[in-house]
């Protein structure tokens, strides 16, 4: 390929044709249109006919697509360049008639002709998550996965406020709360979602309201229970991704053991005082929560923020980072922190990471972890009395 | 001289200390010195056989003791002995 070369030199070399009259030619027959874009770009808005051949597959994919040689070839990219070196990567393999839309497709739009929009996306949708779309990393695609995505979050309080505001800004499809508690005052300070209106109001009904006035895209399924052995397999079934923000030991212990069992990824925090710890454990992929606290510490080493306090905004830093995560492990970009423990200390503003690794005597995921048949799916010792131990 | 960071739950045990510098070649030696010179710690960290309690995560810099020689792990003066609690707070 000629990439020292000048785009205005590879364009001396080919023909370019106007959008208008692009258009009157692919009125008539016999007329190949080609998108030499990425797939996130054709999927947000593409000309009508257009067959996707990305820049770096034109040599490999052209024959299959325009066996005849002599066939008139239209090539349009973004902006004309990436198609202008295509028409000429043609033009050397002896295509005798390609030609590049000058100004590629922001001229097309520019001129009011037609364009197809993003299958699977409203106009509204489009302007909403445009911010996302942008992001090449995200695109068309990563908002669509983000619109498919069912999370399930474990706690509407210090986290899951947070955290569920912005995955339904975000455009997370589906949201599950679980929480069996009612706002209370002293939620408020923190607990973002609910507002001094919602006292008395159960948490997964009044987050439910100020998600959907946030995005009417968001469905939200309400949990008015507390997760115990028996509604865990059920409930979690369901959802691509748990967030773990419960506010007790119980709870975490057997959210870790069902979701290994359905091999289901956690985005799992915790909070107290001005200190915050996050992980992501992704089934067999990673270490667990019991890799990384193979047991529960006695009751007066895990004093409660009830007991202890917590300052809000750190509340609101953890529910964010793991919202984050959610973001990332849905639409499949960036690094997840699995294997990685991230601290916060608010006071003296310090992001610390420690390793977790995988422990091989692992009661739950390790190689020698009992096989368990589906009959006993569902159940679970008493994670009380374990934690109570 | 290794610093040890002591987490949020065992301050009132040091007298609101984070960060202390205690003698000890070793994470055992360095953690059995805090507990000397702060009582109230030790039944936190240790069993009643002087092993590390299986609730307390112990790190050398960003290394759980666990993978490395335990409480026998060699630390030098310019290494960080982190002891990290289970929280559960959501």
């Amino acid at each position: 390929m000629a990439t020292t070369e000048t785009i205005e030199q590879v364009k001396e070399r080919i023909e370019e044709v106007d959008p208008t009259e692009a258009l009157e030619e692919l009125k008539g027959d016999g007329v190949a249109l080609i998108d030499t874009r990425e797939p996130y770009e054709h999927l947000e808005a593409h000309i009508d006919g257009a067959e996707l051949v990305r820049p770096a597959d034109v040599v490999d994919r052209i024959e299959e697509v325009v066996p005849d040689h002599s066939q008139r070839v239209l090539l349009y990219c973004a902006s004309g360049n990436r198609s202008a070196r295509a028409a000429d990567e043609l033009r050397e393999l002896g295509y005798e008639n390609a030609a590049s839309v000058r100004g590629g497709i922001k001229a097309w739009e520019a001129e009011g002709l037609p364009v197809v929009m993003a299958e699977g996306m409203t106009p509204e949708q489009r302007n909403r998550y445009s911010r996302h779309t942008l992001l090449p990393e995200v695109g068309v695609e990563g908002q669509l996965k983000l619109l498919n995505a069912k999370v399930l979050l474990l706690g509407a309080g210090g986290l899951g406020a947070p955290s569920a505001l912005y995955l339904a800004a975000a455009g997370i499809g589906t949201i599950g709360l679980v929480d069996d508690d009612e706002v209370d005052e002293s939620n408020l300070q923190r607990q973002v979602i609910h507002n001094t209106e919602r006292i008395g109001q159960p948490k997964t009904e009044s987050a439910r309201k100020t998600i959907e006035a946030l995005n009417p895209d968001v469905e939200v399924i309400e949990h008015r229970v507390r997760l115990d052995a028996s509604n865990i397999i059920d409930i979690i079934s369901d959802y691509d991704v748990i967030v773990d923000g419960a506010d007790n030991f119980p709870t975490r212990y057997l959210l870790n053991d069902a979701s290994v069992r359905l091999r289901k990824p956690v985005v799992s925090a915790s909070i107290l005082a001005f200190d915050g710890q996050i992980s992501t454990f992704i089934p067999f992929e990673g270490p667990c929560y019991r890799c990384l606290y193979p047991t529960p510490p006695p009751p007066e080493l895990a004093p409660s923020c009830g007991a202890a306090g917590v300052l809000g905004v750190m509340a609101g830093v953890m529910g964010l980072l793991q919202a984050n995560e959610v973001i990332k492990l849905v639409a499949e970009i960036g690094e997840p922190l699995v294997g990685r423990l991230l601290l916060y200390d608010s006071l003296g503003t310090h992001f610390t990471e420690l390793k977790v690794r995988r422990d091989p005597e692992c009661p739950i995921c390790g190689p020698n972890a009992e096989e368990i048949p589906e009959s006993e799916m569902g159940k679970f010792p008493d994670y009380e009395l374990f934690c109570a131990a | 001289m290794p610093t040890i960071k002591v987490p949020p739950v065992l301050r009132p045990q040091t007298g609101g200390e984070a960060e202390i510098n205690a003698d000890g070649d070793t994470v055992g030696a360095a953690l059995r010195a805090l507990a000397e010179r702060y009582p109230e710690t030790k039944d936190q960290l240790f069993s009643p056989e002087g092993e590390l309690n299986r609730y307390v995560n112990v790190y050398l810099n960003d290394e759980d003791v666990r993978v490395l020689d335990g409480l026998d792990t060699l630390a030098a003066d310019s290494d960080t002995v982190v002891i990290l609690p289970a929280m559960a707070g959501g």
